[in-house]
């Protein structure tokens, strides 16, 4: 145990260099004892089990019998597709899928298109109201759902927009455009300068040189925001639940028809929650190589 | 002045050109519902006396102005909920956010060495980000089933005592700071991750020829250097913590005596349930707007004297 403290295999790098080693060593910051990796490994492990275990768990239950949730030990030997065929078949969920996804998609392709510009333009241009803009986009992230919604309701009716898929669109892009917005203006920054020079010098318009050049060079901070902005609207309860009538429900309010007031079919709520999941992910999967640089650009520069 | 501000117009006008959208889209969605719920605020409108509809018949709205009785009900503490619901929505932004932070930095920290199988670690640490609230949320309330949920199998196979979790106000706001937790982590890891790469090789080669010990390096490099990343991360942490509402209001349902309600929450079961609320529920919204400006304005403006200083 303590031999494997003292030697690490790493011990040849900038401390053995120097001619005379100090009486008490520093351990480097590439350097790690077998103890120090199994710690390591160990945390990370558990970890990654706690965020993955409810994932898994409903994913578990969804291929059980009905009565799975009370007793998750019959599962392994009843394993069947049975809940899926149910959920896709006899219920309303795939006109759920579909509005959720025509929301989602539109409040994405909306919010990059709303967040690009302005970030653009708050992180190139010195124009009047530049500041008091990045300060109103945090303040709409205090504004609680609670004062907002019975006005936004009256509003939209106003516009024949409640029950409708734009009306859902535009609500949800203001509630994802401020951080997304906040977002691509980091991520501008740390695009050089320079290049809007050269496509001004050659002949550019702003709005060409932001569409030529900025906009492909922006997609790692481009793919967060999309992400962001379609993780919201897959998500959102509340104004779902209180603006779509029947036939347009999300899968967030559809799902709920599934637990009444008193009991949950949980067979259907598991398995309609993975079918859920899989496009989220697919997502996540696309964006989450670019999620680190993406999301820091706009943390560290605002 | 007119010529001002043609000068200003032919200056600027592709910038405000490309911020015009953002601007209206916010102005109309948000500023005029605010505007509208600080007038709600002002009156006595709840579902009684709201203009509404029976059939062909069209009933008139008959509230009418209160002046600030709304909010001095509130404030002096005459409706006997705004200070409980205020203390216990402190108690939770702070566990949670404090919680996010720490755990966050912990797993940004291990993710930031060298080592294998990182990506698949990155991968399953940011899950639940991906997972959308009210699946997360589902999945949470089936494991906490006091019944035959597999939580509380898990912690008294290890010799904790079975809770109700859904049940009781103390387990519930343990439950619910939990499954924040549990949802909130990942994103405040991705930035103190980034942040973290985002620090200067040659400043942790320099201390280190220093001779400086690990946990010396972590308070004098590492912190200083994830300083501008922990500022937006912890105000934004506040904000959104401050008015989350799927995972209180989607974990406890209605079986919830009302202990774990927050602001919001509580706001939002005042405006939609029983008889509906609006001028009290438009007064909470406006109360809890208040409240996060002026944390944020005092927030904003220690964090630029610890910059100066």
């Amino acid at each position: 145990m303590t031999s494997a403290t003292t030697h690490s295999p790493a011990t040849t790098g900038a401390l053995a260099k120097t001619p005379a080693p100090r009486p008490k060593k520093v351990r480097g910051r590439e350097e790690r004892s077998t103890l120090a990796s199994v710690a390591l490994h160990g945390t990370l492990i558990v970890a990654s089990l706690v965020a993955a275990f409810p994932v898994a768990w409903i994913v578990f239950i969804s291929l059980g019998p009905k009565t799975a949730w009370q007793s998750p030990g019959e599962v392994l030997g009843n394993l069947s597709l049975d809940n899926y065929v149910k959920v896709l078949t006899e219920t309303d969920f795939p006109h759920w899928f579909g509005a959720s996804v025509i929301v989602a998609g539109g409040t994405t392709v909306l919010g990059v298109f709303l967040a690009a510009t302005a970030g653009y333009a708050v992180s190139r241009m010195r124009f009047p109201g530049h500041r008091q803009l990045m300060w109103s986009f945090l303040v709409t992230q205090m504004f609680p759902m609670a004062v907002l919604i019975v006005p936004l309701y009256e509003l939209l009716a106003r516009f024949d927009l409640i029950d409708n898929y734009l009306g859902l669109i535009l609500t949800y892009a203001t509630t994802a455009v401020p951080f997304c917005a906040w977002m691509m203006k980091g991520y501008f920054d740390t695009i050089p300068h320079e290049i809007d020079e050269a496509g001004r010098v050659d002949g550019l318009t702003p709005f060409g040189t932001f569409w030529r050049l900025i906009v492909p060079l922006a997609k790692p901070g481009l793919a967060v925001t999309a992400f962001y902005s379609f993780l919201t609207a897959w998500g959102e309860v509340a104004y779902a639940s209180q603006f779509m009538g029947a036939d347009h429900y999300t899968l967030a309010v559809g799902i709920r028809t599934f637990a009444t007031e008193s009991r949950a079919d949980w067979a259907m709520m598991t398995a309609a929650s993975v079918i859920i999941l899989v496009p989220a992910t697919l997502v996540f999967l696309l964006v989450q190589r670019n999620l680190v640089s993406g999301l820091t650009a706009g943390g560290t520069k605002s | 002045m007119i010529t001002a501000l043609r000068h200003s117009w032919q200056k600027y006008w592709y910038a405000w050109a490309m911020v015009a959208p953002v601007v209206i889209v916010l102005a109309v969605l948000v500023l005029y519902p605010l505007g509208y719920g600080f007038y709600l605020s002002l009156t006595n409108a709840n579902e009684a006396n709201v203009a509404r509809d029976i059939g062909a018949f069209h009933a008139p709205a008959t509230y009418k102005m209160v002046g600030l009785d709304n909010y001095w009900s509130i404030l002096s503490g005459a409706d006997g909920d705004f200070y409980p619901r205020l203390t216990w929505t402190i108690v939770w932004t702070v566990s949670c956010v404090a919680l996010h932070i720490a755990i966050g930095m912990g797993l940004a920290l291990l993710l930031n060495r060298k080592m294998r199988a990182k990506l698949l670690y990155r991968a399953l640490l940011i899950l639940p980000w991906a997972v959308p609230a009210f699946v997360g949320v589902f999945a949470w309330r089936l494991m906490l089933n006091s019944q035959y949920g597999v939580f509380n199998e898990m912690i008294t196979a290890v010799g904790l005592p079975a809770q109700n979790w859904l049940a009781t106000p103390f387990a519930q706001k343990v439950a619910v700071i939990m499954v924040n937790v549990w949802i909130g982590v990942p994103f405040n890891m991705v930035a103190l991750l980034g942040g973290l790469q985002s620090i200067p090789k040659e400043l942790y080669e320099a201390s280190e020829m220093d001779g400086a010990s690990p946990w010396q390096r972590f308070v004098n490099v590492t912190l200083p250097g994830l300083r501008p990343v922990t500022h937006t991360v912890v105000l934004l942490g506040c904000i959104w913590t401050f008015n989350m509402f799927a995972v209180i209001y989607l974990l406890l349902g209605q079986n919830t005596t009302g202990e774990a309600d927050i602001l919001v929450t509580f706001a939002f079961r005042k405006a939609f349930t029983g008889v509906s609320d609006y001028s009290g529920a438009a007064t909470y919204g406006i109360v809890i707007l208040a409240l996060l400006l002026a944390f944020s304005t005092f927030y904003r403006r220690r964090q630029l004297k610890t910059e100066q200083a």
